[in-house]
């Protein structure tokens, strides 16, 4: 396999993965973290406790769920508990280390939008909600996001504040009397993103292999600030490809239909 | 105490028009046979509360039942959008919808503090949320000991809840397990509450801490063999994803969607639910 053989969402996924380590207490969103997660899990992180807002700890899913409540994801838990124990116990306890998000719409500063386009009152395109998102936000230790990089999901404003991130910058989570350290790290199918110590606006900290600063800021809504160390983040390896591609391939065939249950 | 009885007669007597109902399950054991049935019995003017309406609050809104729905996700999970509910919200087809709309932290406080008899939940949540700023039930209280701010918002007291569980013993205690989800508060919340079940057994056969609700706490019971359809039934038969899948398609469009409903629900009964999981069941 060479070096360039991976798509974008490949090493996307993968370079979300790599964030995550076994001690990490992970409140998986659906999508993109999911596989990342999963991965993750399947290859460096084996301990990983992976936890989706259904009720489930510590779950190992053999393919990835559709929604966050699959049996799949019970089945393979340590336990499944209430769902208000969840938010009460488990999240707003204080005992999720990485809250993993994806985006609809997001600004500079973390803040996510999944709520609506345009007025919330008379919207434009009218978006599921926030679910989860707006207490996991604050009560994680701190939030990971992936998303594809577009024009219209990185944007200068967004329309609405379903999840706080680090509002107009700076300490805007202390005054508001949030404690917890927020979006940390932004991963997307073309680099690596962290926040600025002081501003918390995000700045690439590694480009994607084959990737230009000029994609990068092609695809984003704002003036694009990169690091003055600007790394290349590693291609993935033919272990961590192997194992994603195969877990989707898992995941098709399950969501395919008719049941082909695994012996 | 519970009646058993069919799903015809428990909807009749339990679901009002202009009532306040759940239909709760998340993404496991959602009672679709149930909302099905309320929507041959053509229930009006219903406020509707969910923390995941899904597909069927996406049928009922699109069947022009609902005035009024609560909830914190309106998704159809891992596929997109609900198409019905939007339209409603967008166009206001077939009615217009009023929405109430909080995070799945603040419904999943609400229904327990409604399950403990409260009038009020109060938890760590909202901070530099915008739904604080568009939701007029969303308030603050300062702690007494501490002083730190929190979120606050009404209890939720449905007149009726509807949920589905694996079974039912012949005295109506109801067993629940897998992915339990909200239904225990929703129905403890509730004045009145009915429950479908996969099949009465003569022995729960449960341990110490199954999930239980007392035959005292339900209002009625019906089986109805694979009444969570296309959800799912731990234990029973797997989640139909495909069917989530299509959804998608057969919402997108009114005429398409008034044709689908009227040959998979007006013209259809709960006995056809059976039917439609036999190829998804788990082996015993």
């Amino acid at each position: 396999m060479s070096e360039n053989d991976f798509t974008p969402d490949e090493m996307m996924t993968i370079a979300a993965s790599r964030a995550l380590t076994n001690d990490d207490v992970c409140f998986v969103g659906i999508g993109a973290p999911s596989a990342a997660c999963n991965v993750a899990r399947l290859t460096h992180a084996p301990d990983i406790t992976l936890i989706y807002e259904s009720g489930t700890i510590g779950t190992a899913p053999d393919v990835l769920p559709l929604s966050i409540g699959d049996g799949e994801l019970c089945d393979t838990a340590i336990t499944t508990v209430s769902v208000p124990e969840m938010f009460r116990y488990w999240l707003q306890g204080g005992r999720i280390t990485i809250g993993f998000l994806g985006a609809a719409q997001l600004d500079k500063f973390g803040n996510i939008n999944t709520t609506v386009i345009g007025d919330y009152h008379h919207p434009k395109t009218r978006l599921p909600g926030g679910g989860g998102a707006p207490e996991i936000a604050t009560s994680s230790q701190q939030v990971y996001i992936t998303m594809k990089q577009t024009l219209r999901g990185m944007v200068e404003k967004i329309d609405f504040f379903t999840s706080f991130g680090h509002g107009d910058g700076g300490d805007a989570r202390k005054k508001l009397g949030i404690e917890t350290a927020g979006p940390t790290l932004l991963i997307t199918d073309l680099a690596i993103w962290k926040p600025d110590p002081e501003t918390k606006e995000f700045t690439v900290v590694s480009l994607h292999p084959g990737v230009t600063r000029d994609e990068v800021q092609a695809t984003c809504g704002w003036t694009v600030k990169f690091a003055d160390d600007l790394e290349v983040t590693p291609a993935p390896t033919e272990l961590e490809l192997k194992t994603l591609r195969d877990l989707r391939e898992r995941t098709r065939i399950a969501h395919s239909g008719k049941k082909e249950k695994a012996a | 105490m519970a009646s058993f009885m069919s799903l015809r007669d428990a909807v009749a007597e339990n679901l009002m028009d202009g009532d306040a109902v759940a239909f709760e399950g998340f993404t496991h054991l959602i009672p679709h046979a149930a909302a099905h049935e309320a929507i041959r019995q053509n229930r009006k003017d219903l406020t509707l509360i969910r923390m995941t309406p899904d597909i069927v609050y996406d049928q009922m809104v699109g069947m022009g039942m609902v005035n009024k729905m609560i909830f914190s996700y309106a998704g159809n999970p891992g596929v997109g959008l609900l198409r019905r509910v939007r339209d409603a919200v967008e166009n206001n087809w077939p009615q217009p919808l009023e929405i109430e709309e909080h995070s799945h932290a603040a419904m999943a406080n609400a229904y327990e503090a409604g399950a403990a008899g409260l009038p009020c939940a109060v938890f760590r949540g909202y901070r530099g949320a915008g739904l604080a700023e568009v939701n007029p039930n969303i308030k603050s209280i300062t702690c007494p000991f501490t002083g730190e701010k929190l979120a606050a918002i009404p209890s939720v007291r449905p007149d009726v809840t509807f949920i589905h569980a694996q079974r039912a013993d012949k005295k109506g205690n109801v067993l629940i397990e897998g992915i339990i989800g909200i239904q225990k508060e929703a129905v403890l919340a509730a004045k009145r509450s009915v429950v479908t079940v996969e099949e009465i057994v003569d022995e729960l056969d449960e341990h110490p801490n199954t999930c239980i609700l007392p035959h005292w706490t339900v209002s009625a019971i019906s089986v109805v063999p694979g009444g969570a359809h296309p959800s799912y039934t731990h234990g029973y038969y797997d989640r139909d994803n495909a069917r989530y899948i299509e959804w998608d398609k057969i919402a997108a469009d009114r005429d398409t969607f008034l044709t689908w409903m009227k040959e998979n629900v007006i013209d259809a009964d709960p006995e056809a639910f059976a039917d439609r999981v036999k190829d998804l069941r788990t082996a015993a």
